[in-house]
């Protein structure tokens, strides 16, 4: 396309932002608070019958896993219910694509603004363990950008979700079938050395993991290993997944 | 003559194999400058469609498409930034004021947010809206979204202006209040493209009609022109439990006759001898009135419902 242009979404970003602005407190309390819950009870609860795994805490081990799966749960409700309802219920984008925004543009702003979504959950997210006192580590920092990656493949593929989908109950297809297997074999709760090897394998293929693995060390205090692997699946899952999106919608438009 | 909007032998199909339906089969038009173009036709013609195509949002099979000098679709993005839209349906953002609305709409043009703000109360005057700006969308009635839409429209100080049945839903109040408003754009010299069931709204507010049927462009020209055109001058209407049992009797004094349900419609250029002949009956009610828009638009198109 030749009026190509990478940044001509921001005003959409902006139009999802100010909304946003207006139900932070309950858009925070649902992407964040059921990570949390998830964290506290099993951390405290299990924590108690198992004190150590792979040399820290479960209650630190479950935090990272939480944290990873939290900036999912973020971006994959954006990516889904959210853009959906713009796209087909409140017929958002019909009125941006009268402007002179393209499809691409639309879908930047949703890719960049379910991105957010994960940021924004994250950052919650460590707060609480700060005040909690699970973690305190500078390295608290360098899960930002993680989520941020977490936030961009997790976007892509809700946005994949919602070029099919025909209404809402669509989506509960992709938690049931699709997000909360990955976090089985992912290492969120548990980790995934006794699963069997395929199960491992099938894990290692998908995005969920390779968050897992950058932010688990980092709430330790370290840093992760294999970083340019861990991105490396990540953008993968990020970009492809927008491309693949992308070219839906636009068929999805055109008819 | 400068056309605002241009098609040229403009195709297009939905579907594949057996369930391909041909949509828009070969229209040509032209929207000339300053003109208010009305588009009318019965659902499913290839109104919507058409305007989609216009606006590049969805690609002819064959034929060409210009708008504002801009070939479409290849530079449909462009051509958008001098063009207001107001779409059939309401696609206000509900989570937003009034004033938030149209600063938000500004931005997507690439206008500052001082700018986009500064524009704010004579948006809202022009939409009779003003101390209106912090109300919530979901407190308005559907003729202010809809005077609201159109200022939305307006945020580019747009050349052309595609309306896509503007006063569907309104009341007889808020429909002559968007007419006045629409009749102000046209004397700023604005381009209008709107597409519209009711004729008597096409017959107040354009200076030509397209009417398309089927995907077929079936007649244009001025109001006008297309009554005298296409209908007989007088039209005489009977209400009554048998009207079609008349028929016969007064066909001698109609060039064309037409039986609805209850009401008999007569098309005639001596009106006053059918009357007569209409008096003698009982137990029928009979109005006498001119042809208009409707006539031709129902004579063009037939009366079977179109769904």
């Amino acid at each position: 396309m030749s009026d190509f242009s990478l940044f001509r979404f921001i005003p959409i970003w902006r139009r999802h932002f100010l909304a946003w602005k207006k139900y932070w407190l309950s858009s925070l309390m649902f992407s964040t608070f059921e990570p949390l819950v998830y964290m506290v009870g099993f951390g405290y609860g299990m924590g108690a019958l198992v004190p150590e795994l792979g040399g820290m805490t479960y209650v630190a081990f479950i935090a990272s896993g939480s944290l990873a799966f939290g900036a999912q749960n973020g971006a994959t409700f954006e990516g889904m219910y959210s853009a959906f309802s713009r796209m087909f219920i409140q017929r958002t984008w019909d009125a941006i694509i009268n402007a002179p925004m393209s499809l691409f543009d639309v879908m930047m702003s949703e890719w960049t603004i379910a991105a957010t979504k994960a940021v924004l959950s994250s950052v919650t997210f460590i707060a609480a363990l700060l005040v909690l006192g699970i973690s305190r580590e500078w390295t608290l920092i360098w899960v930002v950008p993680v989520a941020l990656l977490i936030g961009l493949a997790f976007a892509a593929l809700a946005l994949i979700m919602t070029a099919v989908a025909k209404g809402y109950e669509f989506f509960s297809y992709w938690f049931s079938l699709g997000v909360l297997p990955m976090a089985m074999i992912s290492g969120v709760f548990f980790p995934v050395e006794q699963l069997p090897k395929w199960l491992q394998f099938i894990g290692d293929c998908l995005p969920l993991k390779h968050g897992v693995e950058l932010i688990r060390p980092l709430v330790q205090g370290k840093l992760p290993s294999d970083v340019l692997l861990h991105v490396g699946v990540l953008a993968l899952y990020a970009l492809g997944g927008f491309a693949i999106a992308t070219h839906l919608i636009r068929k999805r438009f055109a008819n | 003559m400068s056309a605002v909007l241009e098609f040229k032998d403009v195709h297009k199909s939905f579907g594949k194999g057996e369930a391909k339906r041909e949509v828009v089969r070969g229209v040509s038009l032209a929207v000339e400058s300053g003109q208010c173009f009305g588009f009318l036709g019965p659902n499913g013609a290839g109104k919507t469609t058409s305007l989609k195509m216009a606006l590049g949002q969805t690609s002819p099979d064959s034929g060409t498409i210009r708008m504002l000098n801009h070939a479409i679709p290849a530079e449909a993005r462009i051509a958008r930034e001098k063009v207001g839209v107001v779409p059939q349906m309401d696609n206000l953002d509900p989570d937003f004021t009034v004033a938030e609305n149209l600063i938000v709409y500004s931005r997507y043009f690439g206008m500052s947010d001082a700018k986009a703000k500064s524009q704010v109360p004579m948006l809202l005057e022009f939409a009779g809206l003003t101390g209106r700006e912090n109300a919530n969308i979901r407190e308005l009635s559907g003729g202010m979204k809809r005077r609201l839409t159109i200022a939305r429209a307006l945020v580019n100080d747009p050349d052309f202006i595609v309306l896509d049945e503007p006063t569907t839903g309104l009341d007889p109040q808020a429909r002559h209040l968007i007419w006045d408003r629409l009749k102000a754009l046209r004397a700023r010299g604005k381009t209008l493209l709107l597409t519209t069931h009711f004729m008597d709204e096409a017959e107040r507010l354009c200076d030509r009609l397209a009417v398309i049927d089927a995907g077929l462009l079936i007649a244009e020209g001025s109001p006008r022109e297309l009554i005298e055109k296409t209908i007989e001058p007088d039209v005489v209407e009977v209400f009554g439990d048998d009207v079609a049992s008349l028929k016969d009797r007064v066909s001698a004094f109609a060039t064309r006759i037409e039986v609805a349900g209850e009401t008999l419609f007569a098309y005639t250029t001596t009106p006053k001898p059918l009357t007569e002949a209409l008096s003698q009956f009982a137990g029928i009610r009979v109005l006498h009135r001119p042809a208009n828009l409707e006539d031709v638009f129902i004579k063009l198109t037939g009366r079977e419902l179109r769904d």
